[in-house]
């Protein structure tokens, strides 16, 4: 494991554990989040990456092993306590409320404010120019922030939710399967905020189950399998083949490629 | 916070509203002002509203007088005060079955309560307030805890609250119904406060119009410009998202559960004031015509979207419904047909409006 001594990571996970009753969800997985850098942690479905994301989230707590925020060994208890030390998730379907207006949505849970005692009120003003400015920094011109986001296409739904993290000062960005259910397309445009939220100096965690999308943008690369950690890379480590064929279960992938060859 | 990405090569230039077709690469929905119109969430009702007035008047000759409109109103708010909190909660995905027998319960707590202790009625008043509130806190509190479904939870307390009603009405006065207060200290008081009658233009008008209308109100005002609304329209539209950023579901939860109950509380005083003596057995079927009037007013069954304006315009409708069939000097037994025809109608409506709000993939 590269323990990186020099700089301390935004989050580090060493020999983190999680058990659900008897199931062993996840054991010894160790993960480093630097500023400006984006961690890829690949595997297949049911290799725990959701888990992996729930503990960084808050949304459940580990067993065993040590999660550390900034250098300080923690606990997270809620997701807002997650939120409130800077660590936002974009989840691929809970990202947002369909129904609900684009610029709602945006300031979901963090709701800028105005006035005083019973009058208080959400500076509604405030909320829709932002949206819209922020939006249109990523590239998305809405005409009408009224509209329900539902209305949006996958691609844009995602950054909305990345907009919306990087506007609310996040400083981990932790991203679950964003272009899993896109296309070609919509995928590249999804890659390219995920490279700009990095290049404001935030560190990325992107889950994926395609070395190909995690390649073109990761600087580490953690893969797992059956709730166990198989590999824990650098950039320079590691090609994208060799990245493809241990994602894909190495020589169980030889294996099934022999099987499938025709007689 | 800031630091732009050079990445974000905005297409401003090219999508200027000069084509309304295809100039960027994102699908694009045309935001004409006919159009966010449509997908008001009052709209299907206020159609009705306005098709359900045109015929009782025509049908009946005396629907048009201010006597009978004043007469439409009260039905309307008796049904509307409760309808606004139901829609609230709706919105924020849950039902109360027990919202109708709530009403009697907060009426008899009120009742018995400053005649067993010979206080001044408004004691009584303070206390049903406290204790209907509790109840509503305790729905809200036993749905979070326990994850059951809201129908489960409430057509739970629906049935124990319509026990307790005649349970301990009979054991405290031996009768079904509660003894008279009217003679009481600070009865004029409350009754000028739940019950009374404003004459405006000569035409008697019930206070429960104004309560109503307040109600609104405040409703749509929590609604569209509150933090609180935000979060009740999220935790009915997607409850996983909500928690995820850090909205507190189950405080809203308990929060609508406590605005129902506050309405009960309102209509249970009015219940209470205007007739002197409570019936022990009231309010039950009542739970339904709220939720009935919430939907024809626009609000989803599923959650996440309404209006507290659609529900005033649904229980509108049905005060127009339920009068106009006197007014026309029709067989009443009618009125259930006329009530469930247009919650189909209004059902088809909103689910026509979702799909068109969900659609653009």
């Amino acid at each position: 494991m590269s323990q990186t001594q020099a700089r301390t990571a935004l989050v580090e996970l060493s020999d983190v554990t999680k058990h659900y009753g008897t199931v062993r969800a996840l054991e010894g997985v160790s993960l480093e989040v630097h500023p400006g850098e984006i961690t890829c942690v690949l595997g297949d479905n049911g290799a725990g990456k959701s888990t992996l994301i729930k503990i960084i989230a808050g949304l459940h707590g580990h067993d065993g092993g040590s999660l550390r925020i900034e250098g300080e060994e923690t606990r997270l208890a809620s997701p807002r306590e997650a939120l409130d030390r800077g660590i936002a998730t974009v989840y691929q379907d809970l990202a947002v409320v369909p129904l609900m207006p684009v610029w709602r949505n945006f300031f979901l849970g963090s709701e800028p404010r105005k006035g005083v005692g019973p009058f208080k009120r959400m500076d509604v003003d405030l909320m829709r120019r932002t949206t819209h400015a922020e939006l249109l920094r990523m590239g998305i011109d809405l005409r009408d922030v009224d509209q329900p986001i539902g209305t949006l296409s996958g691609g844009e739904r995602q950054c909305v939710a990345i907009a919306r993290a990087v506007y609310f000062g996040a400083k981990v960005l932790v991203l679950d399967e964003p272009t899993a259910a896109l296309g070609v397309k919509q995928s590249g445009v999804v890659l390219k905020y995920v490279a700009a939220a990095r290049d404001a100096g935030l560190g990325v965690v992107l889950i994926t189950h395609n070395p190909h999308h995690a390649y073109l943008v990761g600087d580490r690369f953690v893969l797992l399998r059956r709730g166990g950690m198989v590999g824990n890379h650098t950039r320079d480590e590691i090609t994208l083949e060799e990245l493809t064929r241990q994602m894909a279960g190495g020589n169980d992938l030889d294996d099934l490629r022999h099987e499938l060859r025709r007689a | 916070m800031s630091a732009a990405p050079d990445v974000t090569r905005a297409p401003s230039e090219e999508t200027t509203r000069a084509s309304g077709a295809t100039a960027s690469e994102e699908r694009i929905l045309h935001g004409s002002p006919l159009r966010r119109m449509l997908a008001r969430p009052e709209l299907g009702s206020v159609v009705g509203a306005i098709a359900v007035f045109l015929f009782f008047a025509l049908a009946a000759d005396s629907f048009l007088r201010a006597a009978s409109l004043s007469t439409v109103l009260y039905a309307s708010s008796t049904i509307g005060i409760m309808a606004v909190p139901v829609a609230l909660l709706m919105i924020g995905g849950e039902f109360d079955l027990s919202a109708g027998v709530m009403v009697t319960s907060s009426a008899l707590i009120s009742s018995m309560f400053s005649y067993q202790m010979t206080a001044n009625v408004w004691v009584g008043v303070g206390v049903s307030l406290l204790a209907t509130l509790a109840i509503g806190a305790f729905n809200g509190f036993v749905l979070t805890r326990t994850k059951l479904p809201s129908f489960i939870v409430t057509l739970g307390t629906f049935l124990m609250l319509t026990g307790m009603n005649l349970g301990f009405t009979k054991l405290i006065d031996s009768t079904v119904s509660t003894k008279t207060i009217a003679d009481m200290e600070g009865f004029p008081a409350a009754h000028a406060v739940f019950a009374s009658t404003v004459t405006v233009g000569g035409v008697d008008f019930k206070i429960t119009i104004v309560w109503w209308i307040a109600l609104v109100a405040v409703a749509s005002w929590i609604l569209l410009r509150t933090r609180a609304g935000n979060w009740i329209f999220a935790v009915g539209g997607n409850q996983d998202a909500a928690r995820a950023v850090g909205v507190p579901v189950h405080r809203t939860r308990i929060g609508l559960y406590m605005g129902v109950a506050f309405g009960a509380w309102i209509s249970g005083q009015h219940l209470l004031f205007s007739y002197d003596v409570v019936q022990s057995g009231e309010g039950v079927g009542n739970e339904l015509i709220y939720i009935i009037a919430a939907v024809i007013g626009g609000c989803l069954i599923t959650g996440g979207y309404g209006s507290a304006v659609g529900s005033a315009v649904g229980a509108f409708i049905f005060g127009m419904t339920s009068k106009g069939i006197v007014f026309a000097e029709w067989n009443p037994d009618w009125f259930k047909f006329f009530l469930g025809a247009m919650l189909l109608l209004a059902t088809l409506l909103n689910a026509w409006v979702r799909k068109r709000a969900e659609a653009g993939k």
